[in-house]
């Protein structure tokens, strides 16, 4: 937009308002954050690390983290990669995967997703309410990542510390995730 | 609920990530313009549909997304291997096995699968 002296509309997360919990597990929402969802061939994959500065990871249901980058791996072509901060304008991950040179397809997701924070020693049963993944912390250690089920919707799960998790969710279930999440929340408590 | 292997994740998941995506191992014709229309209903139209052991694609649509093949007995719905795409119908690793898990008698009543379950 030209410089008119006017401020620029603000964006409403879509987990606005939204609270729930208990007292075996707090759920918050993620602060924005930038988002590409890259595609890219073996023999392209250092120089996309390269350039974005975080290494992707190439065995399954691994994550990378890096100068405030988390790579999270979808599949065997396939990733999330998440950057830490909001925008106005641009894309950051856009613009360094563009200077990789390299062959690939990114597209900019940081406002179709948004993310939930859920930490706690109930954390993980609150997510095996609607969540068939064994979130042991031997099956899904740390730093473990996967795009999987959660009720009826799907997700991408981190795992961010022994009793941290978060839930990458299309912006539009988000009402759902976070009502399933507080659900389980409470049945973790009891 | 079933766990289903996939060959890219490298591990059992459970079955509400994945979707069935049909016979598995049907070459598309090289020339498809050219095949008269009772040969693009037999590729397009008609299927086995094996009463056994039976070679299916599958998705992990919900995980890593990709698809892979799956040999499984649609009698006991048994998951005998799965393998990746692109690679030859696998034979089954131990024979004796599959004839087993083919011969036997299973009694499939809700309570008895899915009694349990949650
Ligand atoms: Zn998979």
């Amino acid at each position: 937009m030209v410089d008119s002296g006017i401020e620029m509309a603000t964006r409403t997360s879509s987990l606005f308002g939204l609270h729930g919990g208990s007292s075996a597990v707090r759920l918050e929402a993620a602060p924005a954050a930038e988002r590409i969802s890259l595609r890219v061939h073996a023999e392209n994959v250092s120089a996309l690390s390269g350039a974005l500065g975080v290494d992707l990871p190439v065995k399954p249901k691994t994550s990378a983290s890096a100068n405030g980058r988390t790579a999270l791996w979808l599949g065997p072509d396939e990733w999330l990669v998440i950057g830490e901060g909001g925008y106005d304008i641009g894309n950051s991950l856009m613009q360094a995967a563009a200077n990789s040179g390299a062959l690939h397809s990114a597209t900019d997701v940081s406002h179709r997703n948004v993310a939930i924070l859920v930490s706690g020693p109930g954390a993980a049963a609150a997510i095996n309410a609607g969540c068939p993944q064994d979130l042991s912390l031997k099956a899904f250690p740390v730093g473990a990542c996967s795009r999987t089920i959660f009720g009826k919707i799907e997700i991408v799960l981190l795992r961010t510390a022994e009793d941290a998790f978060r839930v990458e969710v299309w912006r539009s279930f988000s009402d759902y995730a976070f009502g399933l999440l507080a659900e389980g929340a409470r049945d973790a408590a009891l | 609920m079933l766990l289903i292997h996939c060959p890219y994740c490298e591990e059992d998941r459970s079955e509400l990530e994945f979707r069935w995506a049909g016979e598995a191992h049907i070459a598309r014709p090289e020339n498809i313009a050219a095949i008269s229309d009772e040969e693009f209903a037999e590729f397009f139209f008609l299927r086995n549909n094996e009463k056994g052991l039976t070679y299916e694609r599958w998705r992990h649509i919900h995980g890593c997304g990709r698809f892979f093949n799956a040999a499984r007995d649609t009698v006991s719905d048994r998951f005998l291997m799965t393998y990746k795409a692109g690679m030859p119908k696998q034979p089954i690793p131990v024979m004796e096995k599959a004839v087993a898990i083919a011969e036997e008698k299973t009694v499939e009543t809700w309570e008895a699968t899915e009694g349990d379950a949650r």
